[in-house]
């Protein structure tokens, strides 16, 4: 039976080392190679992103960069696919609210 | 094979046109471009990815270390020789290229421009286009997702998109999965997820696999997909997955996140069965309705489509993968859905058809070995029509919905308002909808919400009306500066 197996340990991954990125101000650790969603998904985050009208939380659901409903704010640019972006050591990312352009004066 | 991210790409991989661009490095993309330039043609191929493989063969990035891709796959063997077969030809993979158009270049039919932003997700700086004399189109499907009260609860999550996410982020969404929808990409899904170490309390089948039974000789011609079945039916055992046809989520329970969904029972035509409904605790929801090929880049051209057996629109081929707009091939999922064998297959048809044009050589395609993969692909598509009717989302599944429920994920867009709009304004279809609702304007194009608009769009008591082909003009969305910079001019002059 496989029920206390991880999917790294089903594909025998070796990564490289981890690295730290931070999600609205927490820190998490992140492996080489993973997208910014995946790294937020192996934290247990799910929701990253705040609709424009009713201000409900979404994050990854296409999974494939399709439905762009996992846009985040990553290093202050808003409206990334965190599903597609890699994350990379000492990424900031943030929740994005509403169309992510507040406080970014356009 | 020359092969660098876009970035770093020399100006030349822009320059001259090639004989042969191939659009998506999936099962189909990938075998159409090597079998093209194994017969001599000068072949560009792009795709959204870092990596080649497409949606099937997604594999975690290099940087991860898996020493076993291969646990998370079915038929590996066939994709290992193909990147064999890539990395021994000319092929110029373009990876980072996401296509927002193809155009028809100044010499009509006998060259296309194909424009692409770059980057991991298209926000790179640098629009490109590349010419070429022939295009084949592998664009593969996108998942069709029919919502319910709920959906758009964080932990909801598509079924190939958590099959996505593990195979290529090594991350599930959740300890403990429902899957549910419709189709054989559950099976699948639930298998790996079970591997991968979730708990899989059910996985929930709206249609029976009766449907089947009613094809026996498409069946019987095609083992190697009753193995397959097999091979995820035992997996599933295995694991303590219990399989429930003829049922539906009807409800994701939660605030903040998922906490339980309600599984109903429904009848052949997917209306739930009052008082079937039972609660499973989980804390992930991953659920479709089977696959919708993805042909905007084909319809915006004008290639004819058909209506396949579950009410999807694909391109309309003829025995050699042409499309109805010469010089324009298709191979995979585009083509109608059928999984990777299938494509593999059509790709290598497509490739020498291509080939035979291009070298004005006829007879590559009379040979031996492309007739006996045209008797292949025959045998498989029957298989994938019968696998499609059995799937085919029955008109009652709209009473899942109450009127609160979002359709429409980008633009916030409820049921009751498209109901209005149908029933108090007189829209009739997905675009008229769209128009007075915004359902389908958003991020996505309506690739998410599409589906759902049109059936709901069709009215109460009608059949479900698959979506018509739209004809989008941009395939994904592109900054105003890329369009601006387009000289309409000079169709083959660089763009920046």
């Amino acid at each position: 039976m496989a029920r206390d197996r991880s999917p790294a340990e089903l594909v025998g991954a070796a990564p490289e080392d981890p690295f730290e990125i931070s999600f609205d101000g927490r820190t998490l650790t992140a492996l080489p190679g993973q997208s910014v969603a995946a790294a937020l998904w192996s934290a247990g985050i799910l929701a990253w992103r705040t609709t424009r009208h009713g201000g409900r939380a979404r994050g990854a659901f296409c999974g494939i960069g399709q439905c762009y409903d996992c846009l985040a704010t990553i290093n202050d640019r808003p409206n990334r696919r965190a599903c597609l972006v890699p994350a990379r050591p000492g990424d900031t990312i943030t929740t994005q609210e509403g169309h992510g352009h507040a406080g970014l004066a356009v | 094979m020359p092969d660098s991210p876009s970035d770093e790409r020399a100006d030349d991989a822009y320059g001259a046109p090639y004989d042969l661009a191939v659009i998506g490095a999936g099962c189909a993309g990938l075998t159409g471009a090597v079998t093209a330039s194994e017969l001599g043609l000068s072949v560009a191929l792009l795709d959204t990815s870092g990596q080649v493989g497409g949606q099937f063969y997604r594999t975690p990035a290099p940087a991860l270390g898996a020493v076993r891709p291969e646990a998370l796959h079915h038929d590996w063997s066939a994709f290992a020789d193909l990147r064999r077969r890539l990395e021994a030809s000319a092929v110029v993979h373009l990876a980072g290229h996401h296509v927002w158009t193809v155009a028809r270049g100044s010499e009509g039919d006998t060259e296309w421009v194909v424009h692409a932003v770059t980057g991991v997700d298209g926000c790179g700086e640098r629009p490109v286009r590349v010419r070429a004399r022939t295009v084949l189109l592998a664009t593969g499907a996108s998942e069709r997702q029919l919502p319910f009260p709920g959906w758009t609860l964080p932990g909801v999550v598509g079924a190939g998109g958590a099959q996505a996410m593990l195979k290529s982020g090594l991350v599930l969404p959740g300890r403990r999965v429902v899957v549910a929808g419709s189709g054989p990409l559950l099976l699948a899904v639930a298998s790996s997820l079970a591997a991968a170490g979730a708990r899989v309390p059910a996985v929930v089948e709206a249609s029976g696999y009766l449907g089947y039974a009613r094809r026996p000789g498409a069946l019987a011609a095609n083992p190697h997909k009753l193995a397959e079945a097999l091979v995820h039916g035992a997996a599933l055992l295995r694991h303590g997955v219990r399989l429930r046809t003829r049922s539906a989520v009807t409800r994701v329970h939660g605030t903040a996140r998922v906490e339980a969904v309600t599984v109903s029972r429904v009848d052949r035509d997917w209306r739930p069965v009052q008082g079937t409904g039972r609660r499973i605790a989980c804390d992930a929801l991953a659920v479709g309705h089977g696959l919708v090929p993805q042909t905007e880049l084909a319809t915006s051209l004008g290639c004819a489509t058909r209506r396949t057996p579950d009410g999807t629109y694909a391109l309309e081929l003829d025995g050699l993968q042409e499309t109805s707009v010469p010089g324009l091939w298709a191979a995979g999922e585009t083509g109608g859905i059928g999984g990777a064998q299938l494509a593999r297959t059509e790709g290598a048809i497509a490739g020498t058809a291509a080939a035979a044009r291009v070298l004005g050589q006829p007879a590559l395609t009379r040979s031996r070995r492309v007739r006996e993969l045209r008797r292949r692909r025959d045998r498989m598509r029957a298989f994938a029509d019968t696998m499609a009717a059995a799937h085919v989302p029955g008109p009652g599944w709209v009473q899942w919905l109450n009127d609160a429920t979002d359709v429409c994920r980008c633009e916030e867009v409820t049921a009751g308002a498209i109901r209005e709009a149908v029933a108090d304004y007189g829209a009739r279809d997905a675009r008229t909808v769209k128009l007075l609702t915004r359902a389908g304007m958003g991020w996505c194009q309506g690739r998410m919400c599409g589906a759902a608009v049109a059936c709901l769009a069709a009215g109460p008591g009608a059949a479900s009306v698959p979506p018509s082909p739209e004809r989008r003009p941009l395939a994904v969305p592109v900054p105003l500066g890329v369009l601006g910079a387009l000289d309409p001019d000079e169709a083959d002059g660089p763009v920046s």
